[in-house]
């Protein structure tokens, strides 16, 4: 019952209703305004790990994450204003320093959505000291492969082996910058007796990290099949 | 190394303008005056062997063809091959016909830029004209049609590259090992069948141009780096012109072919590489001969010196014309690469030509797939500039342990120090530092284009600092133009 009880808020001026529960992000995103994100995807938990999609709350001094906020009767969200946009930029720009970003030789170049948010948010260099990570590269599976230096660490691939494919191979290990994805208890993936080689985590990386080997990124990528997949699953 | 018993003078040339790439020359003195050597320093850094260390095989066409803005695709192809070779699978027909195709783009814009860009000033307007006009814009405003010409030729080069591949520069998405990524479409061919007539007329008139221009140079032919040398090119099974495969031929000064390299991953039995303290470029040398006597040299000259026929009917025709300037068909002055490349263009549009119409070319079965099956793979290719060669160690896992790039540029690195030091020999006279003399210098570079890395300076606005130093270090004479 309680999903159909609706609200009403106001996003960007505009007056919308959505059902009781739903989040800022999917509200606007339902009435046609795009807050930015990199950790979010649809028919996933939701993680509020990128920081790109902050918003104002008109009466509150603090930004939320539109993805994991609920919308709530009354309230008046900003999505685009020009210190929202700045920390957007800020945040695209600390998460391209963290580690290793060369669009040039990625093989996810054109098809990274990291690299298309900087083209839209208008970030053309980096402000902080980028750290040149040297992690190993493991492509032991015999086609899936992580390059852990181009992971930005939004977890979707977590989330999809585990919500999704129901088998969660993979988890994070140590923390802050120091994170890593890791498969089972940090084996090889080519050793990991979990894995069942679904590729979703490659469909739904947003950049470069996961992949699979000989095949283009335009066959690759996929992020809508987690959405996909639970609409089948939620079929009645 | 300047020894003082010897040589108290040195001239530094710096930079060397007009090439792609950053160098300098040095020229050392005699106490009397004279050129004793003249030394060629490359003064970039890249490191690609070592950054590239720990990296998946597959990412080495992209990785590696940043090496150069210029000729990507020939990096591209090298490395695609030495990647075919850890993969140990043949890539299927019409990918090599495409690669070969997408080569025979790179080999005319290459050439176009080299000629028209960047030498055609110099024997336009003459060695002693003067600097500020004898560039690019110079050349527009002189002879605009000629400009046009040559801007339409290598824009035909580009666009072969950008119709199949995706992109002028780096399409290295559209390679992979094993093959391509996809293949070519009808209305993609039809455009470049359109547009080929033109570019072969440009390539005719361009050479005819050239064989016209070529009794006026008859001191340059004599003087330009006119040495006996060995010759390293790819042929075909049949000895013929060859760019994407084939077996690599050493031939020496008379004709002579001294060595056949048909495994690809010998080459290191033929081939060695020596250092020197003054410059970041190896030297490599013909191993039977040793270092530095088995200077040998790549390019358009060298290949058309190994091959014993084009395989197109109006190269063929250009080819027999061209055998005659050498004995036993073997052209040793480094002034004749500008008509080496000027044959090879028009081989390559002729070609061109010719893999259009194959009937094969619009098959969509382009890739083969495949994993790791051999820790070790070279690729070679003739690149614009020579002989290009790439060779990869992998782990298990397919990421690479060791890297070897030769690079064409490096083959002829003996070469270069031996052409400057015979036109500084016969035009540097160091009383007074003369235009026109130290143009030569450049010039006799310029004749081989070197590609140093990825920069191509096409105008002379860069500064050419010419000085001359006494035995102490004492700044005698500088000129900046």
């Amino acid at each position: 019952m309680a999903e159909n009880f609706m609200i009403t808020l106001k996003i960007d001026g505009v007056q919308i209703s959505v059902p009781e529960g739903t989040t800022i992000l999917k509200a606007a995103k339902d009435n046609g305004i795009l807050i930015p994100t990199l950790c979010d995807l649809e028919g996933l938990t939701p993680y509020g790990g990128c920081r790109l999609c902050l918003v104002e709350v008109t009466g509150s001094p603090k930004l939320f994450t539109a993805c994991t906020t609920p919308a709530n009767p009354g309230m008046d969200v900003t999505t685009n204003s020009e210190r929202l946009k700045n920390y957007r930029k800020i945040a695209v720009q600390m998460l391209m320093s963290e580690r290793v970003h060369m669009c040039a030789v990625c093989v996810a170049n054109d098809h990274c959505e990291l690299q298309a948010l900087a083209n839209q948010l208008g970030v053309n260099h980096v402000a902080f000291e980028r750290h040149f990570t040297r992690e190993p590269i493991d492509s032991s599976h015999d086609f899936l492969v992580i390059d852990r230096n181009r992971c930005i660490l939004c977890t979707r691939c977590v989330r999809v082996c585990d919500k999704i494919e129901g088998v969660h191979t993979l988890d994070l290990k140590k923390r802050s910058k120091n994170t890593e994805v890791i498969m089972d208890l940090d084996e090889a993936w080519g050793d990991s007796c979990s894995c069942t080689g679904c590729r979703k985590c490659a469909k739904v990386c947003p950049v470069g990290a996961i992949y699979i080997e000989g095949e283009a990124m335009s066959q690759t990528k996929n992020p809508d099949v987690a959405e996909f997949i639970t609409a089948r699953r939620n079929r009645k | 190394m300047v020894n003082n018993d010897t040589a108290e003078k040195k001239i530094v040339i710096n930079p060397v303008t007009r090439i792609e790439g950053h160098a300098q020359i040095d020229i050392l003195l005699n106490q009397d005056n004279t050129v004793r050597e003249a030394q060629f320093k490359v003064t970039d850094f890249r490191g690609f062997e070592k950054f590239t260390e720990g990296r998946p095989y597959y990412e080495m066409p992209a990785i590696t063809s940043r090496s150069c803005g210029i000729c990507p695709v020939s990096h591209i192809l090298a490395a695609a091959k030495a990647c075919d070779s850890i993969v140990g699978v043949n890539p299927p027909k019409t990918a090599v016909k495409l690669r070969r195709l997408m080569h025979m783009g790179q080999l005319i814009q290459s050439h176009a830029l080299n000629f028209f860009h960047l030498s055609s000033p110099d024997l336009l307007f003459g060695f002693d004209s003067d600097p500020a006009s004898r560039n690019v814009f110079g050349l527009i405003e002189k002879y605009p049609d000629l400009a046009v010409q040559g801007v339409k030729l290598r824009r035909f080069g580009q666009e072969i590259i950008e119709k199949i591949a995706g992109k002028r520069i780096h399409p290295s998405e559209w390679i992979q090992p094993g093959g391509v990524r996809w293949s070519l479409s009808r209305d993609r061919l039809d455009y470049l069948q359109d547009e080929l007539p033109k570019a072969l007329e440009i390539a005719e008139n361009t050479l005819a141009m050239f064989k016209q221009m070529l009794s006026s140079f008859r001191d340059e032919v004599e003087n330009f780096g006119n040495f006996p040398s060995y010759y390293m090119g790819l042929v075909d099974s049949d000895g013929g012109l060859e760019h994407y495969d084939g077996k690599l031929r050493i031939m020496d000064k008379d004709g002579n072919v001294v060595a056949e390299c048909t495994d690809p991953l010998k080459y290191q039995e033929y081939i060695g590489e020596a250092v020197e303290p003054y410059t970041f470029m190896k030297f490599p040398y013909f191993k039977a001969v040793g270092y530095p006597e088995g200077a040998y040299r790549v390019g358009p000259l060298a290949r058309l010196n190994v091959a014993s026929h084009c395989g197109t009917p109006l190269a063929d025709e250009e080819f027999k014309e061209f055998k005659r300037l050498g004995k036993n068909g073997v052209v040793q002055s480094t002034f004749h690469y500008h008509y080496a490349r000027l044959i090879e263009t028009l081989f390559c549009i002729e070609s061109t030509k010719k893999l259009l119409e194959d009937p094969e070319i619009l098959t969509e079965h382009v890739a083969s797939r495949a994993m790791v099956n051999n820790y070790e793979g070279v690729g070679i290719a003739e690149a614009p500039r020579g002989t290009l060669i790439h060779h990869y160690k992998v782990d298990i896992q397919g990421r690479i342990t060791w890297n070897n790039m030769v690079i064409a540029t490096e083959h002829n690195n003996i070469a270069y120090n031996k052409a400057i030091t015979q036109v500084a020999k016969k035009y540097v006279k160091t009383q007074q530092l003369q235009e026109g003399m130290l143009n030569r210098v450049e010039a006799v570079i310029r004749a081989f284009d070197p590609c140093l890395s990825c920069a191509t300076h096409a105008v002379g606005q860069m500064a050419l600092a010419i000085k001359l130093f006494d035995a102490n270090g004492t700044l005698l004479d500088k000129q900046i133009r």
